[in-house]
């Protein structure tokens, strides 16, 4: 099977050479084979009719171009084509169970995107007078007002365009408060089974890290914090803690780890990717959170994953309130204010900074907005405890074939897997996931957090009823008793079915072709199928 | 020639002040392919415990910790180019580091190659 254009052929030859259930286009029935469009593009074509334009004296002067773009050309219906036919590669929520744990691959309700799509939000710009668009506006202090709310903290600066970007945003009001109180602090604490951008953001920002290992338990030890606060003393510029932790377990002394931080002068950043899992039973501002970044695209619904860009806004407690970037939403006398530029500060608002040229997502903010208020209070609440009720009904569906690293014990929103199971059967984590795919799941978080051998993370989300769970249990059932039973020939090389076979990951790794080059005439070969 | 091992699965050759930092063969099965490696400029200076160079496998990223004080005076910087060296002979050519200890004394207590395998054994 061959991917270009310059792979397949173009004419039959005399001797034939399709062999039996291969095809000769390299599509199987309807699933198309779908070459780059440089490749299948011509410069002869277009898709649309242009007038000629009249004669003319360009203005570009010694400016204008002097070598041919090479631009792929293709006619409406064949644009349209390549287009639909990649979409329909991608996997989805919208296709099918998608349990990558710490990503929360849930439902985005068709409501949000109705909402979404209305011209008084859609429409809009930026750089519109502010005067035109306070309906966009009353929209975003509404949804800052129900983020607040729900994580009981006292502001919100809703600009960062994702998780990492948040974390970015709530470490730089950290420093940006220690800088206030003329401290200048190094050390940033981590727990070994963080986020890989939570170290990431804080070496960015010119921090010492200094990891926290986790205990028997999977969870983060006060008694370890204090250790650290002791060893930095007087040097602790705060902590970045995901509650629940990467191992799908509640971090159940984070109130003395909170104390503990503060009593460092330190903050407490919490980092939200996990919210999905509290939402409407517990409230980060009532554990001692400084700031925490929340996913829009994860929590609060709205397309990701290669379907949309993320939402990262960010709530902070008092303490660090006044730091938040510009631009900011001020309650004003007549309704929310957006606070654009440095003149227009108060006394005591010191930003330090701006995270983004102008107010972040809208359409991820509609989005989330919707989906907040088709479910209310109380469902936002149940959404959570239907995440965590799946994600504990899949572990009790497998935990007696599989192996749980720390017990069987309740997890919260997703259940992490170590690969003991598979010991002796000659099958990896990595083998398995492929074998996965055969089945026509998207596999699960592997190799992830790295304090687990062999990770296996899955987080089912509430959106699966339990009619789903059920098959994908059942499923991966009949896969761990078939590596058990020694069939490696199921796992080894798979995926066997899906378009394209086991790719090589480390030769990808390790020479990526970042750039398509137009292959040399000489090397554009009609080829048989082999 | 000794070669004196870490439970960080890094091995270390010392000849005269100079010492020649690896990762074993089991720290290189445990990653599986690597495809990048990043080293220290020569001239860094290096205190036990600090990030000396990071290990990338199609698996995860990895740091490998200076076993000891002092300077790096080389980086195996073919490494670089060709990363699979890691894999296919960790514990020869595919050497990380070379440290102008500054403190030799760092090496006592560290793992013989017989302590080693027992430590593997009880993981």
């Amino acid at each position: 099977m061959s991917m270009n254009t310059q792979g397949r052929p173009s004419a039959p030859t005399e001797a034939g050479g399709t062999a039996a259930h291969e095809t000769f286009t390299g599509n199987k029935a309807l699933q198309m084979e779908e070459a780059l469009i440089f490749e299948i593009g011509r410069n002869d074509v277009c898709g649309v009719d242009l007038e000629e334009p009249e004669d003319f004296t360009p203005a570009l002067g010694g400016h204008a171009r002097r070598a041919e773009l090479d631009l792929p050309a293709l006619t409406e219906p064949e644009a349209m084509r390549h287009y639909v036919r990649l979409s329909s590669k991608n996997y989805a929520i919208d296709a099918g169970l998608y349990p990558l744990g710490s990503c929360t691959m849930k439902h985005n309700p068709r409501l949000n995107e109705k909402m979404a799509r209305l011209p008084g939000f859609a429409d809009v710009h930026p750089l519109q007078p502010r005067s035109t668009v306070t309906g966009a506006v009353e929209m975003i202090a509404e949804l800052a007002h129900w983020l607040v709310t729900l994580t009981g903290m006292e502001a919100v600066a809703m600009s960062p365009k994702a998780g990492a970007h948040g974390e970015l945003c709530g470490m730089m009001a950290i420093k940006a408060a220690h800088t206030a109180a003329g401290r200048d602090p190094k050390v940033v604490l981590v727990p070994e089974s963080a986020h890989g951008t939570n170290p990431a953001t804080a070496a960015l920002l010119g921090y010492k890290v200094v990891s926290i290992e986790a205990r028997e338990d999977g969870t983060v030890d006060t008694r370890a914090v204090q250790d650290r606060i002791a060893e930095h003393a007087g040097n602790i510029a705060g902590i970045m803690l995901t509650n629940p932790n990467t191992c799908g377990l509640f971090e159940r002394d984070i109130i003395a780890i909170a104390e503990a931080i503060h009593a460092a002068d330190g903050y407490f950043y919490c980092d939200g990717a996990n919210f999905n899992a509290i939402v409407g039973k517990a409230r980060p501002g009532d554990l001692g959170v400084d700031a925490m970044h929340i996913n829009l695209h994860k929590t609060f619904s709205t397309p990701h994953g290669g379907g949309g860009p993320g939402s990262g806004p960010v709530v902070l407690s008092e303490r660090l309130a006044p730091f938040a970037p510009l631009p900011f939403l001020r309650k004003g006398a007549n309704g929310p204010e957006w606070i654009e530029s440095a003149a227009e500060l108060l006394d005591g608002e010191q930003p330090f900074g701006r995270m983004t040229a102008f107010h972040g997502q809208m359409g991820m903010y509609v989005r989330a907005l919707a989906y907040m208020k088709s479910h209310g209070a109380d469902g936002l609440r149940q959404a959570s405890e239907d995440a965590v009720l799946n994600a504990n009904y899949v572990r009790v569906g497998l935990e007696d074939l599989m192996s749980l690293p720390f017990g069987s014990r309740w997890c919260m929103h997703e259940v992490l897997f170590d690969d003991s199971f598979l010991k002796d059967t000659g099958v990896t984590t990595l083998d398995f996931a492929k074998a996965m795919i055969d089945e026509g799941y998207h596999p699960m978080t592997m190799y992830f957090p790295l304090v687990v051998h062999g990770a296996m993370l899955i987080e089912p989300t509430e959106s699966e009823s339990r009619a789903a769970l059920d098959l994908f249990i059942a499923t991966m059932r009949d896969l761990v008793m078939s590596a058990q039973r020694g069939e490696t020939g199921r796992f080894k090389g798979a995926p066997f079915h899906a378009p394209r076979a086991r790719l090589d990951e480390t030769r990808a790794a390790r020479k990526p072709v970042l750039k398509w080059e137009r292959p040399a005439a000489s090397e554009v070969q009609p080829q048989a199928a082999e | 020639m000794t070669t004196r091992y870490t439970e960080d699965h890094e091995w270390i050759t010392v000849e005269g002040d100079v010492a020649t930092v690896g990762i074993t063969n089991y720290a290189q099965e445990q990653l599986g392919d690597v495809v990048f490696v990043e080293l220290p400029d020569a001239g860094k200076t290096v205190a036990k415990g600090d990030e000396a160079a990071v290990v990338e496998s199609v698996k995860a990223a990895s740091e490998v910790f200076a076993p000891l004080d002092g300077e790096i005076v080389e980086a195996n910087t073919a490494l670089a180019d060709e990363p699979g060296k890691v894999n296919e002979d960790p514990e020869g050519g595919a050497w990380f580091v070379k440290i102008r200890m500054s403190d030799k004394s760092q090496l006592d207590g560290m793992m013989d190659a017989d302590a080693y395998k027992a430590h593997l054994e009880g993981l």
